[in-house]
C-alpha cells in the first residue's frame, strides 16, 4: 500500500485465473497522475482482462489494485468505479444506439445519477456548454440530432470517446480506439487522444504499432499476463524477449 | 421539482390523449345514462361494463411497456400484480357485504362460515374501509414487486431468465390462491359483490362511475409514464435497455434503475386489477394464470412497445377481436391469438402504432432534409 501514494493506480502482484487458464498473472504496473500509457501484446496477453479487472468487472483472484493511492478497486463495482472517475471505452463501439448524438453526451455528463436525480433533472446553461464543447472536441456537431446507430463506425469511435471527455474522468482506459478506421480517421484519434491525455491519465491498448509510434508515450509490453517490458517504443522494440513473443512474429 | 416533470410530461401528443381520455370519461356515462334508449347515440349497459374492461387491460397493457417496452424487462407475470390489486379490491367488497351473505354473518365472508372459521384472519383486518384497501391496492403489488426485482435484479438476472422466473412467480401465485387454507376464497375466489362506498354495484349509475374512473387512472398513469420516459431517467431507461453494461460503466446504477420502473408498473398494473373487479363482479385464481400475462405481452406486442399509446391500442383492439371471436367462432380463439403474435413479430415488430409513426417519420424525415442541405452548403460557402 506504502508504494501506492502518489500514483493514480497501482497494481501489484495481480492474478486471475479463468478455469484454470491464467488470463493475468502476477501482474504489476504502475500509473503516475496526468500519465499517458500504451499498452501492447499479442491476443490473449491479457489487456482486456487488466481492463475488466480495473474497472470492476472482474475480481482478481489476488493481488493489490488501488486507484488514486488509496482506494482498493477490488472491493468496488462497475459503477461505483465509474462514479470514482475511471472511464472506458470498449474495443467494440458501445453507444447508446436508439439515442440521439446529443443524448448520449448528456446521459455521460458527470452530474447526479440516482433514479430522482435523473427523474427531475433539468438540462442547465452550463450542459449545453459542455456538450457543444465535446461536439467540437469529437467533431460530431453537424450529426447532433443523429441517432447514434446511423454513426459510421469511426464516428462512434469518436461518439464513445466524447462520452468518456464527458463523464469527465481522472483515468481513461481506451481499449483499441483504431481498430477498423481508416488511416486519416486514426491519425485524427491519436491528435485526439493526445489532446485529452493533457489533462488526465489515459491508458490505451492497441495493437496498431504506427498508431502507438505516433502517440510517443511510454509503452508497457505485456504478454501471458504479466508485463514483459516497458519503455519507450524504441526501447521495448530492441527488447530480445518482445521481438521473440510479438514483434518478430 | 415536480413541476417541469409535468410540464415535460404534457407534450403534445401526451397531451391529446389525455384529452380524449378525459372526454371518453365523461361523455360515454352520459351516453349510457342521459340520452334515451332509442337515441342513436345511446350506449346501452353491456357496452359499459365491456369499455370499462378493455380500459382496466389497456391501463395493465401500459404498466408492461414501461417496464417491457422502456427498459428492456420482459415480464410473463404482470398478471400477478394485477389479480393482487383485484383481490385487494376483493376484499374491501366482501367486507362491505355484511349480514346480506347467504350465512348472514356481520364480520366473516361467506366463504369462511362455510370453512367453519370462527375469526377473521389478521390480513383481512381493516379491508372493511376503503382507504386502508386503497393502499394495499398500491402497496401488495408494489412491495412484492419491490422483494422480487431486489433480488432479481441485484443478481443480474436478465433476459429470458428473468421471464421464466416471472411466470414461476404468478404460477406459484395461482397455486397458492387456490388453497383453501390461504383465506382468500380458494378455487371460487371473490364474488357475489354488494356495493362500492355505498353505491350499489349492479346499478347503472355506479358502472358508468367505474368506467369514467377507469378512464380517470388511465389518463393519469398515461401523464406518469410519459413524464418518466420523457425525463432523463427515460433516457436511462432506454440505454439500461440498449446496453445495460454501458450503463453501468458510465455510473448508472441498473439495478436502482430497474426496481423503480419495476415497482411503478406493478403498482399501475394493480390499479388496473382493482378497477377490473368491481366492474366484471369476481376475483378468482384463474387470473393469476401464466396465460393470463403471456396475453397482456401479445396486446403490447401489436399495439406497439416502447409507445406509449401503442398498448392501450393494443390492448382494445385484441380485446374487441376476442369478444368477437370467443362469442363467433369460440374454438379458434387461441389460434387466432397465436397467429396475431407471429404475424405482428413477422410483419409488424414495432406493432402498429410503432410501424405507423415509422411511416410518418420517414415522410417528415424527407421533408427535414432540404434546409439540413441548405445549411451544409452554407457553410461549406463560408469556409
Amino acid at each position: 500500500m506504502k508504494e501506492a501514494k502518489g500514483s493514480l493506480l497501482y497494481l501489484d502482484g495481480v492474478s486471475v485465473a479463468f478455469d484454470g487458464f491464467k488470463a493475468i498473472n502476477n501482474l504489476s504496473m504502475i500509473l503516475k497522475p496526468g500519465e499517458m500509457r500504451a499498452i501492447i501484446g499479442p491476443n490473449g496477453a491479457g489487456k482486456t482482462t487488466m481492463m475488466d479487472i480495473i474497472t470492476g468487472k472482474t475480481r482478481p483472484d489476488s493481488g493489490d489494485v488501488i486507484f488514486d493511492g488509496e482506494i482498493d478497486l477490488t472491493e468496488h463495482d462497475e459503477t461505483d468505479i465509474a462514479a470514482m472517475g475511471i472511464g472506458r471505452k470498449f474495443q467494440k463501439p458501445t453507444v447508446f444506439e436508439s439515442h440521439t448524438v446529443w443524448d448520449n453526451l448528456e446521459l455521460a455528463l458527470n452530474r447526479r445519477r440516482g433514479v430522482f436525480s435523473t427523474l427531475f433533472y433539468q438540462t442547465t446553461g452550463k450542459d449545453r456548454e459542455q456538450i457543444d464543447e465535446i461536439l467540437e472536441t469529437i467533431r460530431l456537431t453537424a450529426r447532433r440530432e443523429e441517432l447514434a446507430a446511423n454513426l459510421s463506425h469511426g464516428q462512434k469511435q469518436w461518439l464513445e470517446i466524447g462520452m468518456l471527455l464527458a463523464q469527465e474522468p481522472k483515468l481513461m482506459l481506451v481499449d483499441e480506439p483504431v481498430a477498423g478506421m481508416t488511416d486519416a480517421e486514426t491519425d485524427e484519434t491519436a491528435r485526439l487522444l493526445r489532446e485529452i491525455a493533457k489533462t488526465r491519465s489515459v491508458v490505451v491498448v492497441e495493437h496498431d504499432m504506427g498508431f502507438v509510434r505516433n502517440l510517443g508515450v511510454k509503452v508497457t509490453v505485456l504478454a501471458e499476463g504479466s508485463v514483459l517490458a516497458e519503455g519507450s517504443l524504441d526501447h521495448v522494440s530492441a527488447n530480445e524477449k518482445v521481438i521473440e513473443n510479438y514483434l518478430g512474429r | 421539482m415536480i413541476t417541469p416533470f409535468i410540464i415535460k410530461a404534457l407534450d403534445k401528443k401526451a397531451s391529446w390523449v389525455v384529452a380524449i381520455l378525459v372526454a371518453i370519461a365523461i361523455l360515454v356515462p352520459i351516453a349510457n345514462l342521459a340520452l334515451p334508449r332509442d337515441s342513436a347515440f345511446h350506449i346501452p349497459n353491456y357496452a359499459i361494463s365491456l369499455m370499462g374492461k378493455y380500459t382496466c387491460y389497456a391501463l395493465l397493457a401500459l404498466a408492461l411497456d414501461l417496464v417491457w417496452g422502456y427498459c428492456g424487462i420482459l415480464s410473463l407475470g404482470h398478471g400477478a400484480f394485477f389479480a393482487l390489486g383485484g383481490y385487494a379490491m376483493g376484499m374491501y367488497l366482501m367486507r362491505q357485504i355484511g349480514t346480506r351473505g347467504v350465512y348472514g354473518d356481520p364480520v366473516l365472508p361467506d366463504f369462511m362460515v362455510f370453512l367453519n372459521w370462527k375469526e377473521l384472519p389478521w390480513f383481512w383486518y381493516g379491508f372493511d374501509m376503503f382507504w386502508f384497501a386503497a393502499i394495499m391496492i398500491l402497496f401488495v403489488p408494489g412491495l412484492l414487486a419491490f422483494v422480487f426485482g431486489w433480488f432479481a435484479f441485484r443478481s443480474r438476472v436478465t433476459g429470458v431468465y428473468l421471464s421464466i422466473i416471472t411466470q414461476a412467480m404468478t404460477y406459484a401465485l395461482l397455486l397458492a390462491f387456490f388453497r383453501n387454507e390461504m383465506g382468500f376464497g380458494g378455487n371460487n375466489g371473490l364474488t357475489d359483490f354488494k356495493d362500492i362506498l355505498g353505491f350499489n354495484i349492479q346499478a347503472d349509475g355506479t358502472r358508468a362511475a367505474l368506467f369514467a374512473a377507469s378512464c380517470i387512472a388511465l389518463a393519469l398513469s398515461f401523464l406518469i409514464c410519459s413524464g418518466i420516459v420523457r425525463s432523463k431517467f427515460g433516457k436511462v431507461l432506454v440505454a439500461v435497455r440498449d446496453a445495460e453494461s454501458r450503463s453501468r460503466f458510465f455510473g448508472y446504477r441498473v439495478e436502482n434503475v430497474k426496481l423503480f420502473v419495476f415497482v411503478v408498473s406493478a403498482m399501475m398494473a394493480g390499479v388496473a386489477g382493482a378497477l377490473y373487479v368491481p366492474q366484471v363482479g369476481i376475483i378468482n385464481p384463474g387470473e393469476f394464470a401464466p396465460a393470463n400475462s403471456i396475453e397482456v405481452v401479445v396486446w403490447t406486442a401489436v399495439g406497439g412497445r416502447g409507445t406509449l399509446v401503442g398498448p392501450i391500442i393494443g390492448a382494445v383492439l385484441v380485446n374487441v377481436g376476442k369478444t368477437f371471436f370467443t362469442a363467433a367462432f369460440p374454438e379458434f380463439w387461441l389460434f387466432a391469438l397465436g397467429a396475431l403474435f407471429v404475424g405482428v413479430t413477422l410483419f409488424l415488430p414495432k406493432g402498429i402504432v410503432g410501424s405507423v409513426s415509422g411511416l410518418f417519420g420517414r415522410v417528415r424525415k424527407t421533408e427535414d432534409q432540404h434546409p439540413n442541405i441548405h445549411s451544409a452548403a452554407k457553410e461549406a460557402a463560408a469556409e
